[in-house]
């Protein structure tokens, strides 16, 4: 019982954020809206961490293969960047690592000011 | 081959669970850090389709079952962010400057690279919300007039790249905090690059959750902006 309790939560939360993702004229998805709404029912008690820990630990961790299926899909873009394939992977690839390099860099300088005992 | 498969629910959500395990099997048998088992798995299941001529819609009519526990499972992130609240809060100002210097730096680098490429204004747009979750992206690329499909693909591109490079890219730049890491791989590579986030430790993965909300959020606001530079 306990897991499916668990887990009735879980969708709970992200029945709530497809219901906001239907009715609010925003360009945010459900998932969006649940991670945001389960943090709040967090944060004020509503949910305690005890009634979902061990379903969305294990749904954590099983994650990277939900993304599979997205990315076995790419077989069929090649039609689409056939012709660019070159431009369009070095940008993707070039941005992603600068993206990564400055977030981090800038974070790491930031909190070397204030927070200590990070690393 | 495909005429058997036709019908099946179970093939594509077994090839897809096999290719993991095997792909996790191959990591712990080689004990090498440099084996990615998203990577691997993904390329499993390509050599399976291609080989077996079977089409990507007779696989993803049994794989779209694991794929529609994505809403569920980034709604489960909010457990780890909770738990590390602390941490969130004594970075606070960090974590902000962090997450909008890389947003800044996504909308930037991409402005920067369609002038040497010579983007289309289309593509450009089409590129714009590479960095954040797909879902949230698609609907920056349609509201901007961007190919919908391609962005998909770069969305899904960046993620299983960020996710195989980031460990080596946050050596090479000297990020060694924690807080610092998750924001990183999160601002990069949304949901993807986090789900590595969360195998490297549980404040770089509450991080990395953080920032798939907050840069997903800001980039709706800036890439209207930037739409009007290129």
């Amino acid at each position: 019982m306990k897991y499916l309790k668990q887990m009735m939560i879980i969708l709970s939360v992200s029945l709530v954020g497809e219901l906001l993702h239907e009715l609010l004229p925003l360009p945010v998805p459900a998932s969006i809206y649940g991670i945001i709404g389960m943090f709040i029912m967090l944060y004020t008690g509503l949910i305690r961490v005890e009634q979902v820990r061990e379903t969305s630990s294990f749904l954590i961790e099983i994650m990277p293969v939900m993304f599979v299926p997205a990315a076995v899909g790419l077989i069929n873009s090649w039609d689409v960047l056939k012709s660019h394939w070159l431009s369009y992977v070095t940008v993707t690839l070039v941005s992603t690592v600068i993206v990564m390099a400055v977030s981090g860099l800038v974070t790491q300088a930031v909190t070397g000011k204030g927070g200590k005992g990070n690393e | 081959m495909n005429n058997i498969l036709n019908s099946s629910t179970f093939f594509g959500m077994f090839l897809t669970l096999a290719a993991y395990v095997l792909a996790v099997a191959i990591k712990k048998k080689l004990k090498s850090s440099l084996i990615n088992p998203l990577l691997i798995a993904i390329m499993i299941c390509i050599a399976v389709i291609l080989a077996g001529r079977i089409e990507y819609d007779t696989y993803n009519q049994g794989a779209k079952y694991i794929s529609v526990l994505l809403t569920p499972a980034t709604v489960c992130l909010a457990v780890p962010l909770y738990t590390q609240i602390e941490k969130l809060k004594q970075n606070f100002r960090a974590i902000m400057a962090g997450i909008i210097s890389g947003v800044l730096t996504s909308l930037g680098s991409i402005l920067l690279m369609a002038k040497i490429f010579g983007f289309s204004h289309e593509e450009y747009v089409t590129f714009l919300p590479k960095s954040i979750t797909t879902a949230i992206g698609m609907s920056v690329s349609e509201e901007l007039g961007g190919y919908v499909a391609i962005t998909v693909t770069i969305i899904v591109l960046t993620g299983v790249f960020g996710n195989i490079i980031c460990e080596l890219v946050l050596k090479l730049f000297g990020i060694r905090n924690r807080v610092a890491k998750g924001i990183a791989i999160g601002t990069a590579s949304h949901a993807i690059g986090t789900s590595k986030a969360m195998e490297i430790g549980e404040i770089e993965g509450a991080m990395s959750s953080l920032s798939i909300v907050v840069s997903g959020i800001l980039t709706v606001i800036l890439a209207s902006i930037f739409a009007g530079l290129h």
